[in-house]
């Protein structure tokens, strides 16, 4: 699983630019897929299962994350001016590198990066990219999007990367349908979807199109043991998060207590989640047609939005268990 | 462009919400140019012309009817009356200005206090701003509007210049003009699903249901952006601080690379460009990506819909006042046009 990991959290996708993290997860999901599609927007609809009287479920994880833009090249420096594509944390940008789609690195910059008050990172638009290789002004066109880049490290079961957010959902979506191998009583269709960071925009149009009867979004949840953290009682290690509520989404109780029952069951594992800021592809899913009853499956994350991700390798493996362990019953 | 036409859209009346006066221009513009015309449950026009190819991609044209303005939202007693903002516009450039109120068009004019008296105001607001209908009190204002009139700018529409028309809600009647322009001519190989949408200026609403019921394959919208092509009075002027203009005046039709409500269909902006290239037909790339458009609804409607963004470039957008280049326009419904015949041989929207 590790390598699946490394792989897909290195893979290039910012909002809107998902098509070689497609490509690769199609790749994966090809052997466990009863048929596959992609809809207008890009999102990957794979089918597992033909239901055979028992539910219509979606399962979403969003292949996109944050990243930029370049929208304007100044005359006279060449430096570029950017767009954000997702929630980018200022204080963590002056120095970071980006990769262009044509491979180009980047690295940001900005006239004061420590803020005039030194409490407060600038402006965005402050921010400049230096695409400079010495020998003119570089070659990167406005309307090229890039992604952080930063390579996947291992420390102990802690695993650290660039846009675990979130992929390490796709992980565990791609996981589940490997352990499935084709076998479930229920109509499956694992959604990786586009331009979460964005707004939640994929997630609604590939609910509209699959019409489930129920709907499981994977991603990563913030963790409350950093120092000085939130205090929502979510650790690392501490197994799959089960959400019970965030701002977009008030998960439907049937939903939340069939994820517990299935957890006891299985002996996964499991911790209840709150949170306070930020929200997933379900909160777009539940809303669509006639309304989707709709839950989340998290996996416990620090540092989110930043280049240096950090997820635990056992709450990874309790989240595929749970996963494969609902779609199964 | 057909002046005539874009000026009675540019007087007509017609804040979000309330686009009757447009609608009924609009109505009788199109008649006899296509088919299936129908006005839906929030007022947005629907309307179909039918294309020359069987099974060819069915694409999805809209602009919106309506303006940003205000309403009244109450008298005071002095006859003054307080009003509030109908889609987004800077407080800043209120006072003074002409309005016109209700359906009866009451003349009106926004307090301001002249400068003998000195008092500066650095930060003006529009909670602070009356209009002033010369009523005598509040039973006078009373028997003149009423709460929840329609109010707009008092302007004109105009030659300015040599090729430049001016006028207020170009944004989006000019994208209306253009769209009933499209639907003139023809026919193309493709079903065009003509949208005159409602509501765009308060938040892309009757885009949403009017995509909903075409559901189109592919949607290209039709829209008004700013072209900041002006020295900014604010700016101190160093190395990194380069004019960055979003486009400019007769630069031709404005691609959307991505904006607040949409990332334009990479596929899609590559055959804009291409299609561009291949007429001969100028366009610019938008370089910032404020706002928002109708695409935003669109391309999340249903199961998804393939959308991008053509923008004519004008100055001073939501204002009394904004200025459109003849060859703008033009090369906007060139281009519109072009995209129509070629649409056949569009590849798909995966890239």
């Amino acid at each position: 699983m590790k390598d699946l990991i490394k792989s897909l959290v290195e893979a290039w996708g910012p909002s809107g630019y998902e098509h070689h993290v497609r490509e690769l997860i199609r790749g994966y999901a090809e052997p466990y897929a009863d048929s596959i599609e992609v809809d207008a927007l890009g999102n990957l609809i794979c089918r597992v299962g033909q239901g055979d009287g028992k539910q219509r479920i979606m399962v979403a994880a969003h292949m996109d994350e944050i990243g930029l833009i370049a929208t304007f090249q100044e005359p006279r420096s060449g430096y570029l001016r950017f767009t954000p594509l997702g929630g980018l944390i200022h204080t963590t940008l002056h120095g970071s590198r980006v990769r262009f789609e044509n491979g180009v690195t980047g690295v940001i910059g900005a006239p004061e990066p420590l803020g005039s008050s030194r409490q407060n990172a600038p402006d965005l638009e402050s921010f400049y990219i230096d695409i400079s290789d010495g020998d003119g002004a570089g070659a990167v066109a406005p309307g090229t999007a890039a992604a952080f880049w930063r390579p996947f490290e291992e420390r102990g079961t802690r695993l650290i990367a660039k846009s675990m957010d979130d992929r390490i959902g796709c992980v565990v979506a791609l996981e589940a349908m490997r352990l499935l191998a084709k076998e479930t009583p229920h109509e499956v269709y694992f959604a990786f979807t586009v331009q979460e960071e964005v707004g939640i925009r994929g997630a609604r149009p590939a609910a509209h199109s699959i019409d489930p009867d129920i709907a499981i979004a994977l991603d990563v949840t913030q963790a409350g043991d950093e120092y000085k953290g939130e205090r929502n009682g979510i650790k690392l290690g501490g197994g799959a998060a089960i959400k019970v509520q965030d701002p977009g989404l008030v998960v439907p109780p049937a939903i939340r207590d069939w994820m517990i029952a299935r957890a006891e069951a299985d002996g996964i594992p499991y911790q209840l989640e709150l949170l306070k800021a930020g929200t997933t592809d379900a909160a777009q899913i539940q809303s669509v047609r006639a309304g989707v009853p709709s839950g989340c499956i998290s996996i416990p994350c620090r540092f989110v939005h930043t280049t240096s991700e950090t997820v635990d390798l056992r709450d990874v493996e309790a989240c595929v268990q749970l996963l494969t362990g609902l779609l199964k019953h | 462009m057909d002046t005539t036409l874009l000026k009675s859209l540019s007087e007509a009346h017609g804040i979000s919400g309330k686009e009757d006066a447009v609608r009924k221009i609009i109505l009788e513009a199109i008649d006899g140019h296509t088919s299936d015309i129908r006005i839906d449950s929030l007022g947005s026009i629907t309307a179909i012309k039918r294309g020359t190819v069987a099974g060819a991609p069915r694409v999805m044209l809209a602009a919106h009817m309506d303006e940003v303005g205000f309403m009244v939202s109450g008298v005071d007693g002095d006859g003054l009356l307080r009003f509030t903002a109908v889609g987004s516009i800077d407080d800043r450039i209120l006072p003074g200005l002409r309005m016109k109120i209700g359906v009866n068009a009451i003349p009106g004019v926004v307090i301001w206090t002249p400068i003998h008296l000195g008092r500066e105001q650095s930060v003006v607001k529009l909670a602070n701003l009356r209009i002033d209908i010369g009523a005598a009190n509040k039973d006078d204002a009373n028997g003149k509007v009423k709460m929840g009139d329609m109010i707009v700018f008092d302007s004109y529409f105009g030659e300015v210049g040599t090729a430049m028309v001016r006028g207020k809600a170009l944004d989006d009647r000019a994208g209306c003009a253009l769209l009933i322009d499209v639907l003139r001519g023809g026919p193309y190989p493709v079903d065009v699903l003509a949208a005159f949408t409602v509501q765009e200026e308060i938040g892309l609403r009757g885009a949403q249901v009017a995509a909903q019921t075409l559901n189109p394959d592919v949607a290209f919208v039709l829209e008004t952006t700013t072209a900041n092509d002006i020295p900014n009075p604010l700016a101190v002027p160093d190395e990194m601080d380069e004019p960055n203009p979003t486009c400019r005046i007769q630069g031709g039709p404005v691609f959307t690379i991505l904006d607040r409500s949409i990332i334009v269909n990479p596929r899609l902006l590559q055959f804009l460009r291409a299609t561009a290239d291949k007429h001969g037909i100028p366009y610019q790339l938008k370089t910032q990506p404020g706002g928002g458009t109708d695409g935003g609804s669109i391309h999340l409607a249903n199961d998804g819909v393939a959308t991008a963004v053509i923008s004519n470039p004008s100055r001073y957008i939501h204002s009394p006042v904004t200025y459109l280049h003849r060859d703008d326009f033009d090369n906007s419904l060139r281009l519109v046009q072009a995209l129509l015949h070629d649409m056949t041989s569009f590849g798909g929207t995966a890239l």
